[in-house]
C-alpha cells in the first residue's frame, strides 16, 4: 500500500546561482577536458575555460547585488554578505588563477609538478621536466565553487557539502609543488589528515545540534535557542564541536598548527590563494553561522570566541618573532589576523558584522599579493624564503623592496593603509562592553607583530645581501596580483569610504 | 533548572554508554587476569581466517595503489546507486525536473568515468 | 599671500620620495636635494607663521582639510592640517633647526656612501614630525606618532654594520611599541567616549565626560609621552639612541621628538586640567626623570650618553611644568625651545669634537680641545652657559620659570627642580672641563682639528639663538601672550618671596659648578680608564637599572613566553628541515615517523581546544 505523501517538485532559481553553476559546472567540464584533449590543447583551454567561468560568474554576481533570497529549497542564500563575500572570492580567484599561471620566474616552469605522482628526486621526474601539467586547473575549480558555496550555504549539511568541496582539492594542490616536492607532500599529508580530523569534528557537531535543536537549516536552529535558550549540555558541546571545525578552517590558535607547515610546504601560488580565499570563505560561514543560527544564543558562545580571538592573536604575533622562514612569518601573521577578525565576530552585531568583512576584504588582497611578491625573490634551489636571504633586497630591487615593505606595514596596520581601516573597523565594532579587553590584547599584540614585519623591512633596507639571490622579473599575471595588492592597501587606507560604504550597504544576513 | 529535564533524557543514553564501557574494560581485565598464558604460533596468527595472508610486500604492509583506485571508483558508482533508487520510487512525482536533475546527475558521474578511463584508471596490468 | 599647511609637510615628504626611490642616481646631488627641502620647508613655516601673526589675537588659526579620511555614519575623520600659535612655534623650531641640521650633515657624513639615504630618512622625519604637530585630531597626530617612530628607528638603526646599533634601534622601537600601545588606548577611548576624534569637539565636550574615562585618557596620553619622551619609566632606549649618527641624536633625540611627548601632553590639556590624578602622575614623571637623567648624566664617559641624560633631564623639566596645569603649560613649551637651541648646539659641537677625534666619544679621552676647535669650544660653550642657566642665557629664562612655578604647586616638585639644577650644573660642568680643558689625553692617532664651515655654520647659529633665544622669544616675541589662546594662562603664588628665588637658583648653580671644578678642574689628574667609582656612581653607569628593569619587566617574560611558543612548534621545523636535507631512506623513514607524531600531536592539541571551547561554553550556559 502506498501512502502519497504531498512531495511539493523543487524549486531551483538557476539565476540566483549562477556563479556557483558556472564555476562548479566548469570544473566538470575541466574534468573532461582532462579526459579527452590532447595535451597541448589542454594547456589552452584549461586556463581560458577558468578565466572564462571566473569572468561569468563574477559578473552573475554583480548581477545579484539587490538580491535578498533564500533558494534551492533553503540550502543556500543570496543575500548582501553573500554577495560581498563571493565577488571577493571570485576576484582573489582571478588573481590567484593569474599567480598559478606565472612560469617566467622559475627556470624550471611553473609552480605544479610536471607529473605530482611521481617520485621525488626519481628519473621519472626528471623525464617529465619542465612539462605544464593542467589537473590543476579542475581542482582549482572545485575549491572555489566550493568556496562560493561555503558562506551562502544555510544549513549545516550543505555547508559541510560546501567544506568538503573546497578542502579536498585544496589537500591535493598543497602536495603538488613543483620545487621541494617533499615538504610539499608532507604538507598535503598533514593538511588532508587533519582536516580530515576537524571535518568529522565539524560532522560530529553538527548530529548533536540536530539532536538539541531538531533541525539542520540556520533558521530552525535560531527558533529552537530562542524557544529555549537554555537548551542545555548537547547544544552547548555541539556548538563548541562546530565552532572547531570551522575554526580550523580559519586557521584560528588552538587549531592553528597546520597553517604554518602547510602554507610553507604548499606551492607559493597556491599558498597566496589558500591564504586569502579559504580564509574569506571559512570566516563567511562562521559569521552565518554564528549570526543567523547561534544569534540568539550569543551571550553563551561570546566568552569562548573570545578566549580563541585572544589566544590567536597573541600566539599568531609571538610566535611570528622568532620565526627564520618568510612563508611561516605570513602564516602566523595570518593566525593573528584570524584573530583580529573574531574580534569582529565577536561583537555580534549588524557593526561586527560590517567590521570583519571589511577586514577580510582588506586583508585577502593584501595577503595574496604578499605571497605573489615572495616568488619573484629567488635562489639557485627555488623561492628564497628565508629571512637572511631577503637581506639586502632593496639594493638588488628597490621596486620589490618597497613594494613588500608596504604590504608587510599594512599587515601591521599602519594609518592610511587598508590594514588601519580592517583594524578600524573590526575593533571599533567590538569596543564596548566586556569584549574591550580583547581589543586591548589585540592592540597588544599588534604592538608586538610590528616588530617582525618591522625586522623584515629592515634587513630588506640595510643588511647586506646573498649574492645567489637573485630577484625575478615576474611576468604580468604576477604584477597584476601585486598591483591590485598594493591599490587596495593604498586605496582603502586613504580614502576607506569606498570600503565601508559597500560594505555598509549590503545589510545584514537573511534569515 | 530548565535543564534539568534535557539532561535527564540523555540520562538512559548515557548509563548505556558507562555500561559498555565498563563491560569491555571488565572483559579485558578479567581476561587478562584470569586466562591461561600459553602463547604459540597458532595463537598468533590471523583471526579464523584459515589461510595466512598474502606474503607481505617489501618495505611492511603497503598495498599497491590501484587496489584504492579501485575502491575509490567503486564508491562513486555506489553512490550513483544510492540516488537512482528512490528517483526510481518517486520518479512520477518528480515528473520532468526529477528528470532533468537525474540526467545532469548521471552526466556528472559519467565525466568521472570518462575522466577515470581515459586516464588508463580501469587497466588493472599496468 | 598665506602658504598652504599641506605643501609645508608635502614638500620633505616629495623629497624623501625622491631620495629614497631613485636609488643611488640621485647620490650625487640627493643631499643638496634634502637640505633645499628642509630650507623650503622652513621658508613655508615662515610664511604660514608671519599670516598667523597679522590674524586678531584670540581666534589665530590657519585650517586646511586635504581629504575626509573616513566617513562612518556620524564619525568623520579629516586630514586637516591647522596651524595655530602652539603648532607655529613647533613647526619654526621642527624646520628651523631641522634645516641647520640638515646643513651640518652635509659635512658630517660627507664620508659615508649611504649619505642620499641618510637624508632621505631625515626629510622623512621632518614630515612625520610636521604631520603631529599639525594635526588636528588624534588619529592623524597618530599617523604623525609612527611616522617619526619609523624615521626614529631607521636613523638609529643607521649604521647597521653596528651590531651595538642594530640592537638600539630595537630597543627604542620596541620601547617605543609600549608608548604607542598607549597612544592607541587613548584614541580609542576618545572615539568611544566622545564620538570624535578631533581636538575642538573633544576639548568641547570634555567636560561631560565622567571623570574615571577622563582620567584614564589622560593616563594613556602620559604612557605615550613617556615611550616617546623616554621618561620614567620607559627612559633607558634614549642612551642606546646615541648609536645613530650625531646629526640624528641632535635632530631627533634632543630638539623634536624627544619632545613630541610634552607637545602631546600641552596640546590635550583640556583633559588633563579636568583629572588632578593624570597631571599629578605627569609631575610625578616629570620629577623623577629630571632627577634620574641628571644622576646618569653624572657618571657618563660618552660624551653623546652625558648629553643624552642631561635631555632626559631637561625634558624631565618640561613634563614637571606641563602637568602643573595652566600654571606650566607656557613654561614647558618655552623650555621646549630654548632647549632645542642649545641642546642641537652642543650635540652638533659633539659631533664636531668625534669628527675631529677619529668617532673618539669617550670624553677621557679628550681634554684641552679649546686651541685645537675654537669655534667648536666657543658655541659649546654658550650652549653650557644655556643650559646651566646663567643669565642672560637662554637657558636661564625658560628654567628660572619652570623652577618657579614647581615651587608655586609645591615643595616637593620645586625642591626637585632646585636640586636638578644644581646637578646639571656639576655634570655640564665635568663634560666642559674633560673635552676642552685639562690636560691632552687623547689616543696617539688622533690630530684634533676644527670642522669645515658647512658645520660650524650651524654651530653658529645655535649659539646666537642659544645666548639670545631666551630672551628674544620673552621680550620681543612676547612668547607667553602668544600662546595664551590656546594654553590658557594660570597664575599661582610662591610660598616664599619672589626676590629669593633668583639669588637661591643661583646659588645652585655655582655650588654645582664649584663642586665639578673641585674634582675635574684644573690640575685634575683625569685616569684615561675608568676608575671603579662609588656605588653611586656605578648605579648611574648602569643607568639606574633602566636596562634591568626592562629585561626583567618586558624582555624576560616575553622571551619565556616566546621560547615556550617556539618549543611546541621547533620540533615541526626541525622535521622539515630534516626533510628537505636528502632523499635517503633512513632519512625519510624516521620524517615518516615523525610526521605522524606531529599530525597526531596538531590533532591532540585541537582536542584539547574542542575541550576547552565545550567548557567554555557549559560553563556560561550553566554558571
Amino acid at each position: 500500500m502506498g501512502v502519497q505523501l504531498p512531495f511539493p517538485t523543487p524549486q531551483i532559481e538557476y539565476s540566483l546561482l549562477l556563479p556557483v553553476l558556472v564555476i562548479l559546472g566548469a570544473a566538470v567540464v575541466s574534468v573532461l577536458i582532462e579526459a579527452v584533449a590532447a595535451e597541448s590543447l589542454r594547456r589552452t583551454l584549461q586556463p581560458l575555460l577558468a578565466f572564462g567561468s571566473l569572468a561569468i560568474a563574477l559578473a552573475g554576481c554583480v548581477g545579484l547585488w539587490d538580491q535578498r533570497q533564500v533558494v534551492a529549497q533553503g540550502a543556500l542564500v543570496v543575500d548582501g554578505p553573500t554577495v560581498i563575500l563571493q565577488g571577493t572570492l571570485l576576484i582573489l580567484a582571478v588573481l590567484g588563477a593569474l599567480l598559478m599561471m606565472e612560469s617566467r620566474v622559475d627556470p624550471a616552469g611553473d609552480p605544479f609538478a610536471a607529473r605530482a605522482s611521481t617520485i621525488p628526486g626519481s628519473a621519472d621526474e626528471r623525464g617529465f621536466g619542465a612539462r605544464r601539467q593542467t589537473e590543476v586547473w579542475p581542482l582549482f575549480l572545485f575549491a572555489v565553487g566550493g568556496m562560493l558555496m561555503f558562506p551562502a550555504a544555510n544549513d549545516l549539511l550543505t555547508a559541510f557539502i560546501a567544506l568538503e568541496v573546497f578542502s579536498l582539492p585544496l589537500y591535493l594542490l598543497t602536495g603538488m609543488a613543483r620545487r621541494r616536492r617533499l615538504l610539499s607532500q608532507e604538507a598535503a599529508l598533514k593538511y588532508f589528515v587533519l582536516g580530515a580530523f576537524s571535518s568529522a569534528v565539524f560532522l560530529f557537531g553538527s548530529a548533536l545540534i540536530y539532536a538539541a535543536t531538531g533541525s539542520l537549516d540556520f533558521a530552525g536552529i535560531a527558533d529552537a535557542v530562542s524557544a529555549d535558550p537554555t537548551s542545555g549540555l548537547l547544544l552547548s558541546a555541539g556548538v563548541a564541536l562546530l565552532l572547531a571545525g570551522m575554526l580550523f578552517k580559519v586557521g584560528a590558535a588552538p587549531f592553528h598548527q597546520w597553517s604554518p607547515d602547510v602554507y610553507q610546504g604548499a606551492p607559493t601560488a597556491l599558498t597566496a590563494f589558500m591564504s586569502a580565499a579559504t580564509k574569506v570563505a571559512a570566516f563567511g560561514a562562521l559569521l552565518r553561522v554564528m549570526f543567523v543560527a547561534l544569534g540568539g544564543a550569543a551571550w553563551d558562545w561570546q566568552p569562548a570566541v573570545a578566549v580563541i580571538a585572544g589566544l590567536s592573536m597573541l600566539v599568531g604575533a609571538i610566535t611570528a618573532v622568532v620565526q627564520s622562514d618568510i612563508k611561516r612569518v605570513l602564516a602566523y601573521s595570518s593566525v593573528a589576523h584570524a584573530g583580529f577578525i573574531l574580534t569582529g565576530v565577536l561583537a555580534a552585531s549588524p557593526k561586527g558584522l560590517s567590521g570583519s568583512l571589511v577586514y577580510l576584504v582588506a586583508y585577502g588582497f593584501v595577503t595574496l599579493a604578499a605571497f605573489g611578491l615572495l616568488t619573484v625573490v629567488r635562489s639557485p634551489a627555488g623561492e628564497a624564503t628565508d629571512v637572511q636571504q631577503w637581506a639586502g633586497l632593496a639594493k638588488k630591487s628597490p621596486v620589490t623592496a618597497s613594494v613588500f615593505s608596504l604590504l608587510l606595514l599594512t599587515m601591521a596596520g599602519l594609518p592610511l593603509t587598508s590594514g588601519f581601516t580592517a583594524k578600524f573597523a573590526a575593533w571599533s565594532a567590538a569596543w564596548g562592553g566586556w569584549q574591550t579587553g580583547v581589543v586591548v590584547i589585540g592592540a597588544v599584540s599588534s604592538t608586538i607583530a610590528a616588530a617582525f614585519y618591522l625586522r623584515i623591512i629592515v634587513s630588506m633596507w640595510f643588511s647586506e645581501g646573498d649574492d645567489a639571490v637573485v630577484v625575478a622579473l615576474p611576468g604580468l599575471g604576477t604584477r597584476t596580483v601585486v598591483g591590485v595588492g598594493v591599490a587596495s592597501a593604498v586605496v582603502f587606507g586613504v580614502a576607506p569610504q569606498l570600503l565601508l560604504g559597500l560594505v555598509d550597504g549590503v545589510g545584514v544576513f537573511l534569515r | 533548572m530548565r535543564g534539568a529535564p534535557a539532561v535527564s533524557a540523555y540520562l538512559p543514553i548515557l548509563v548505556l554508554g558507562l555500561v559498555s564501557f565498563g563491560f569491555a574494560v571488565f572483559s579485558v581485565v578479567a581476561g587478562a587476569l584470569t586466562g591461561p598464558k600459553r602463547y604459540n604460533r597458532a595463537r598468533l596468527a590471523a583471526y579464523e581466517c584459515g589461510i595466512e595472508p598474502t606474503p607481505q610486500p617489501a618495505g611492511g604492509g603497503r598495498f599497491p595503489v590501484k587496489y584504492y583506485l579501485t575502491a575509490m571508483l567503486f564508491i562513486v558508482f555506489d553512490i550513483e546507486i544510492v540516488f537512482l533508487y528512490p528517483w526510481a520510487v518517486t520518479f512520477d512525482r518528480l515528473a520532468l525536473f526529477g528528470l532533468i536533475e537525474m540526467v545532469l546527475f548521471i552526466a556528472t558521474v559519467l565525466v568521472a568515468y570518462a575522466y577515470v578511463w581515459r586516464r588508463g584508471g580501469l587497466e588493472w596490468d599496468n | 599671500m598665506t602658504a598652504s599647511p599641506a605643501l609645508l609637510v608635502a614638500v620633505p615628504l616629495l623629497s624623501a620620495a625622491v631620495l629614497l626611490l631613485t636609488g643611488r642616481r640621485s647620490d650625487r646631488w640627493g643631499h643638496w636635494l634634502g637640505c633645499a627641502a628642509a630650507v623650503g620647508s622652513f621658508l613655508i613655516a615662515l610664511n604660514l607663521v608671519l599670516s598667523l601673526a597679522k590674524q586678531p589675537h584670540e581666534s589665530r588659526e590657519i585650517s586646511q582639510t586635504v581629504w575626509t579620511w573616513i566617513s562612518v555614519g556620524g564619525f568623520n575623520v579629516d586630514v586637516t592640517f591647522t596651524v595655530d600659535p602652539l603648532s607655529a612655534v613647533f613647526i619654526l623650531l621642527i624646520t628651523g633647526v631641522g634645516s641647520l641640521i640638515h646643513i651640518y650633515s652635509v659635512g658630517y657624513m660627507e664620508h659615508d656612501d649611504n649619505r642620499r639615504r641618510f637624508f632621505g630618512y631625515l626629510n622623512l622625519f621632518v614630515a612625520a614630525m610636521l604631520t603631529l604637530v599639525l594635526a588636528n585630531n588624534l588619529l592623524l597626530l597618530y599617523v604623525g606618532w609612527e611616522g617619526v617612530g619609523l624615521a626614529s628607528y631607521l636613523l638609529i638603526g643607521f649604521w647597521q654594520h653596528k651590531p651595538s646599533a642594530a640592537s638600539a634601534a630595537n630597543k627604542a622601537f620596541i620601547v617605543n611599541r609600549v608608548g604607542d600601545f598607549g597612544l592607541s588606548i587613548a584614541v580609542m577611548l576618545t572615539f568611544v567616549t566622545f564620538g570624535s576624534v578631533a581636538f575642538p569637539e573633544v576639548f568641547a565636550a570634555a567636560d561631560k565626560a565622567s571623570s574615571t574615562t577622563i582620567t584614564w585618557i589622560g593616563l594613556a596620553l602620559l604612557l605615550a609621552a613617556c615611550g616617546k619622551s623616554a621618561q620614567f619609566p620607559l627612559q633607558s632606549w634614549l642612551l642606546d639612541a646615541m648609536e645613530g649618527p650625531t646629526p640624528v641624536s641632535a635632530l631627533i633625540h634632543a630638539a623634536t621628538m624627544v619632545t613630541a611627548g610634552v607637545y602631546l601632553v600641552a596640546r590635550c590639556h583640556p583633559i588633563f586640567d579636568l583629572s588632578a590624578t593624570a597631571r599629578g602622575a605627569v609631575v610625578a614623571v616629570g620629577a623623577i626623570t629630571l632627577l634620574m637623567g641628571a644622576v646618569i648624566g653624572i657618571a657618563k664617559d660618552d660624551i653623546k650618553k652625558a648629553l643624552a641624560g642631561s635631555t632626559m633631564s631637561q625634558i624631565g623639566y618640561m613634563m614637571l611644568a606641563v602637568g602643573l596645569g595652566p600654571i606650566g603649560y607656557i613654561w614647558a613649551i618655552f623650555h621646549l625651545l630654548t632647549h632645542g637651541f642649545f641642546k642641537a648646539g652642543m650635540f652638533l659641537g659633539a659631533g664636531s669634537v668625534m669628527h675631529g677625534m677619529n668617532d673618539e666619544v669617550n670624553m677621557r679621552r679628550y681634554g684641552a680641545l679649546r686651541t685645537a676647535m675654537a669655534v667648536t669650544f666657543g658655541t659649546f660653550a654658550i650652549g653650557y652657559l644655556a643650559i646651566i642657566g646663567v643669565p642672560p642665557f637662554a637657558g636661564f629664562w625658560s628654567k628660572d620659570e619652570i623652577i618657579k612655578v614647581a615651587f608655586e604647586h609645591s615643595w616637593v616638585a620645586g625642591g626637585a627642580a632646585l636640586l636638578g639644577a644644581a646637578i646639571t650644573a656639576y655634570y655640564m660642568t665635568r663634560v666642559m672641563l674633560m673635552t676642552f680643558f685639562g690636560k691632552a689625553r687623547w689616543a696617539d692617532d688622533a690630530h684634533p682639528h676644527e670642522s669645515p664651515a658647512v658645520m660650524t655654520i650651524p654651530l653658529v647659529v645655535l649659539a646666537a639663538l642659544s645666548a639670545v633665544g631666551g630672551w628674544a622669544l620673552l621680550h620681543v616675541v612676547n612668547l607667553e601672550t602668544w600662546l595664551e589662546p590656546v594654553l590658557g594662562h594660570g597664575e599661582g603664588e610662591l610660598p616664599f618671596s619672589s626676590s629669593l628665588l633668583l639669588p637661591l637658583t643661583l646659588a645652585v648653580v655655582a655650588l654645582g659648578v664649584a663642586a665639578a671644578w673641585k674634582v675635574y678642574g684644573a690640575g685634575a689628574d683625569i685616569p684615561v680608564s675608568a676608575p671603579r667609582g662609588s656605588w653611586f656612581i656605578r648605579a648611574a653607569r648602569a643607568d639606574l637599572g633602566g636596562d634591568l628593569f626592562n629585561e626583567k619587566v618586558l624582555m624576560q617574560p616575553g622571551q619565556r613566553l616566546t621560547a615556550t611558543l617556539v618549543r611546541v612548534d621547533d620540533s615541526v621545523v626541525d622535521g622539515a628541515v630534516r626533510g628537505i636535507g636528502g632523499f635517503t631512506t633512513a632519512l625519510s623513514a624516521r620524517l615518516r615517523q615523525a610526521q605522524n607524531g606531529f599530525a597526531r600531536s596538531y590533532a591532540l592539541v585541537m582536542v584539547i581546544g574542542a575541550v576547552i571551547v565545550a567548557l567554555a561554553l557549559a560553563m556560561v550556559r550553566f554558571a
